[in-house]
C-alpha cells in the first residue's frame, strides 16, 4: 500500500511517501515560499524519484490541524483534490499527534509538542509512548493522549504538565518562541527536542497514516476538512 | 466543431463567497454550472467575512466538483483541462480553489490553466451570445471593480477607465446598508427603486478631470449619507422633548462611518417633503447607472466601438440593463449582457475564458498560486 503524506501545517512544508511499513521518500523544506507554491511540486518530485505514479496511491494521509489555518487549508485541498480526482480515502492525522511522533519511543517522558496559535496561546496536548506488550522485543509503542489537544495560554498548560510529575519533552514551532517563558516558569524537569525532531514532519503523518488506514479509520476525500480548534475572529466577535 | 474533438473544461472558482466549479464545451456552450452560495452565512455579518468563506470552500469544493461533472454527464477522464480562478480576490479563498484544481489536474494528468476572475466575467457574455467576438468595448462592474475595458482578442485587454475610490457594487451595499436595506445590497436597491422616483432627489455624477473614461462613486454615497443624516437630524429636531436623546444619539454626523444604518426599517426618510426609502435608492441608482452609461457610451463613440458588453454582478442591475439598451438603440450599438446568474461568482465564465487561454497554448505550472491583486490582462506565470 503507498500512502502519500502532507504536512503544510505550519513553517515547514513537508511530504512523505510510505510503503508497507516503509517510509520510502520524505522532501521537507523550511524557507521563505508559500506552500501553495512549493506542495505539488514537491509532490510530483517525491512521486518521480520512487517512479510512482498518482494512480499508484491508495491512501492520502493529511495532517489536519491545527495549525495556521491557510496552511492547513492549503494541505486539505490538495489532499481532497488528489482523493477525488484518484478515488482514495484520506487518513485525517492530528498535526499534534504527529509531533510528538517525532520523539517515537521515549518511555516514561511526557511529549509535549507547542505550536505557536497567536493571541497569547498555544495549540498543545500531551502524549506519551506506551508499550502495547511488554513482551515484544524490541518494544513496540502506542501514542497515548494525556491532555487532549486545545488552544490554550501556555502558562496554562505547564500547569497541568506539572501535575503529572514527570519529565517533559517540548518540541514544535512554538518551542523558539516560548523558550524562555518554559525556562523562567516551568518547575518539572524538561527538556527541548533537538532541530531534527522540532517541526512537522510528514514522515510521522505518513507512519500515523498508514496505522490508521489498517485500521480502517479513514474517511472520504469529500468529508475531509482541516481541525482549526479556534473559530474565525469573526465568530468569536459576534458571540462575545 | 465540423468533426473536430470538443474540447471540456472542468472550472474551478473561489475567489469569494461562492463555491463553484462548471463544465464547458469549446468555450461556449456550459455542460454544467454548480454554484454553492454562502451568501446567507455571510448575511448575518453584514459582508463577506474572508475566513468563514475560505472554510465553507474547503467544506463544500469536492460536492461542488462532483456536481457539476455528474451534471454534465462526463468523467473526470473526458474532461482535456482544468481552468481556475487564481486572482484577484480573497488570497484564503482562491488558495482553496487553486490548490484543489492543481492536485486534480496533476493527479489526472491533464493541463492546468489559471483564469483571471474578471476575463472569465467577460468571458461570461460568449456563453450567449454565440455571435459575440473581440474587438469590444465591455463595462465591468461588480463589488470589487468598476473597469471600462478594451477586449481587443480572447486574451488581450485594456483598461481605459477604472474606479479612483469604491467600486460601484461596494456603493450600492454601502448605501443600502445606510437606508435599512441590507446585504447584498445590489439586488435590493434595484428592487425597491422600482416604487421609487429616480429624479426626486439630485446627487452628484463625479467628472475626473484629464480621465473622460474613469469613475468615482465616493462623493455620491458622502451625498447620500449626508442627506439621510440631514434628514435624520430635522426629524430629531422635530420631536425634540420627546424622545431627544435617543435622536441626539442616533443622527451622526455628516460623513460618519459609512457601515452604519442611518435609518432602520423606516419606510420615510423625509416626511416634510415626503420622500421615502425607495425614492433616496432610486436617485442614487439613477446616479450610479447614469455614470455608467455616460463614460462608457463616451469611450464608445470616442474610439469608435459598435460592439458593447456588460459583465459582473452589477451588470443585472435592471436600471442599468435598460439605461445602456436606450442609449445604444438610439447609436445603433449592439449590446451584450450574461443572465443573471452568469453575471454574478460562478465557474462557467471560468471555464469559457480557460478554453481560450487554454486554445493559445496557455499552461500554468504546479507552482501556480493565488495572486489577490492580479491585474487584468497580466499574465503572471
Amino acid at each position: 500500500m503507498n500512502i502519500l503524506a502532507i504536512d503544510s501545517s505550519g513553517l515547514t512544508a513537508s511530504v512523505a511517501l510510505q510503503t508497507d511499513g516503509k517510509l520510502t521518500a520524505e522532501y521537507t523544506v523550511n524557507n521563505k515560499k508559500t506552500h501553495s507554491q512549493t506542495l505539488l511540486p514537491m509532490i510530483e518530485e517525491i512521486m518521480r524519484s520512487e517512479g510512482l505514479e498518482p494512480k499508484d496511491l491508495d491512501c492520502i494521509a493529511v495532517s489536519a490541524g491545527p495549525g495556521s489555518f491557510t496552511g492547513l487549508r492549503i494541505g486539505s485541498a490538495t489532499a481532497k483534490g488528489l482523493g477525488l480526482a484518484l478515488d482514495i480515502p484520506v487518513a485525517e492525522v492530528s498535526t499534534l499527534q504527529a509531533l510528538a511522533y517525532n520523539l517515537y519511543g521515549n518511555e516514561g517522558c511526557v511529549i509535549c509538542p507547542i505550536m505557536d496559535a497567536r493571541r497569547q496561546e498555544v495549540y498543545t496536548g500531551a502524549y506519551e509512548f506506551v508499550r502495547t506488550d511488554t513482551d515484544d522485543k524490541p518494544a513496540v509503542y502506542r501514542l497515548n493522549t494525556i491532555i487532549e489537544e486545545q488552544a490554550i495560554p501556555l502558562k496554562d498548560m505547564l500547569s497541568k504538565l506539572e501535575e503529572t510529575g514527570r519529565k517533559v519533552i517540548f518540541n514544535g514551532d512554538g518551542v523558539p518562541v516560548y523558550r524562555e517563558l518554559i525556562a523562567e516558569n516551568f518547575k518539572t524537569e524538561y527538556s527541548f527536542a533537538p532541530s531534527t525532531c522540532l517541526y512537522q514532519r510528514a514522515a510521522s503523518v505518513a507512519a500515523i497514516g498508514e496505522q490508521k488506514l489498517l485500521n480502517g479509520d479513514v474517511i472520504s476525500a469529500d468529508a475531509h476538512t482541516p481541525i482549526y480548534l479556534r473559530k474565525s475572529q469573526a465568530e468569536r466577535e459576534m458571540e462575545a | 466543431m465540423n468533426g473536430e474533438k470538443d474540447t471540456l473544461i472542468l472550472a474551478i472558482e473561489s475567489s469569494c463567497d461562492e463555491t463553484a466549479a462548471a463544465v464547458v464545451k469549446n468555450g461556449r456552450e456550459v455542460l454544467s454550472n454548480t454554484i454553492y452560495s454562502q451568501i446567507d452565512l455571510h448575511t448575518l455579518y453584514g459582508g463577506v467575512v474572508p475566513e468563514i468563506a475560505s472554510r465553507k470552500h474547503i467544506e463544500k469544493i469536492n460536492q461542488v466538483v462532483k456536481t457539476s461533472l455528474k451534471d454534465a454527464g462526463v468523467t473526470l477522464d473526458e474532461i482535456d483541462a482544468i481552468g481556475v480562478t487564481y486572482g484577484p480576490g480573497l488570497v484564503g479563498a482562491l488558495l482553496v480553489g487553486v490548490a484543489e484544481a492543481k492536485a486534480i489536474a496533476y493527479a489526472a494528468n491533464k493541463p492546468l490553466v489559471g483564469v483571471h476572475h474578471i476575463e472569465g466575467h467577460i468571458a461570461a457574455n460568449y456563453v450567449e451570445h454565440k455571435e459575440l467576438e473581440p474587438p469590444y468595448l465591455c463595462l465591468v462592474v461588480s463589488g470589487g471593480h468598476t473597469h471600462l475595458v478594451r477586449v481587443n482578442g480572447y486574451s488581450e485587454y485594456e483598461i481605459i477607465g477604472r474606479t479612483h475610490d469604491d467600486a460601484a457594487g461596494e456603493a450600492f451595499d454601502k448605501v443600502a446598508r445606510a437606508i435599512g436595506l441590507g446585504y447584498p445590497g445590489g439586488p435590493k436597491v434595484d428592487k425597491v427603486s422600482k416604487t421609487g422616483r429616480k429624479d426626486i432627489l439630485a446627487f452628484p455624477r463625479a467628472h475626473i478631470e484629464g480621465c473622460p473614461y474613469d469613475f468615482s462613486f465616493s462623493g455620491l454615497k458622502s451625498a447620500v449619507l449626508n442627506y439621510l443624516n440631514s434628514c435624520k437630524m430635522k426629524q430629531a429636531a422635530a420631536n425634540s422633548g420627546n424622545d431627544s436623546d435617543k435622536d441626539a444619539t442616533t443622527a451622526k454626523k455628516p460623513g460618519g462611518s459609512v457601515y452604519e444604518t442611518v435609518f432602520s426599517g423606516d419606510d420615510m426618510i423625509d416626511p416634510e417633503q415626503g420622500i421615502t426609502v425607495a425614492d433616496v435608492a432610486a436617485s442614487f441608482q439613477e446616479a450610479v447607472v447614469d455614470a455608467l452609461v455616460s463614460k462608457t457610451m463616451a469611450a464608445a463613440k470616442d474610439l469608435g466601438y459598435t460592439k458593447i458588453a456588460m459583465a459582473g454582478g452589477v451588470a443585472s442591475n435592471s436600471a442599468l440593463r435598460a439605461g445602456m439598451r436606450e442609449v445604444c438603440e438610439k447609436n445603433g450599438y449592439e449590446l451584450y449582457y450574461p443572465s443573471p446568474i452568469l453575471c454574478t461568482d460562478n465557474a462557467a465564465m471560468i471555464g469559457c475564458a480557460a478554453y481560450y487561454e487554454y486554445i493559445s497554448g496557455t499552461r500554468h505550472g504546479w507552482d501556480l498560486n493565488a495572486v489577490p491583486n492580479l491585474k487584468l490582462g497580466e499574465r503572471a506565470y
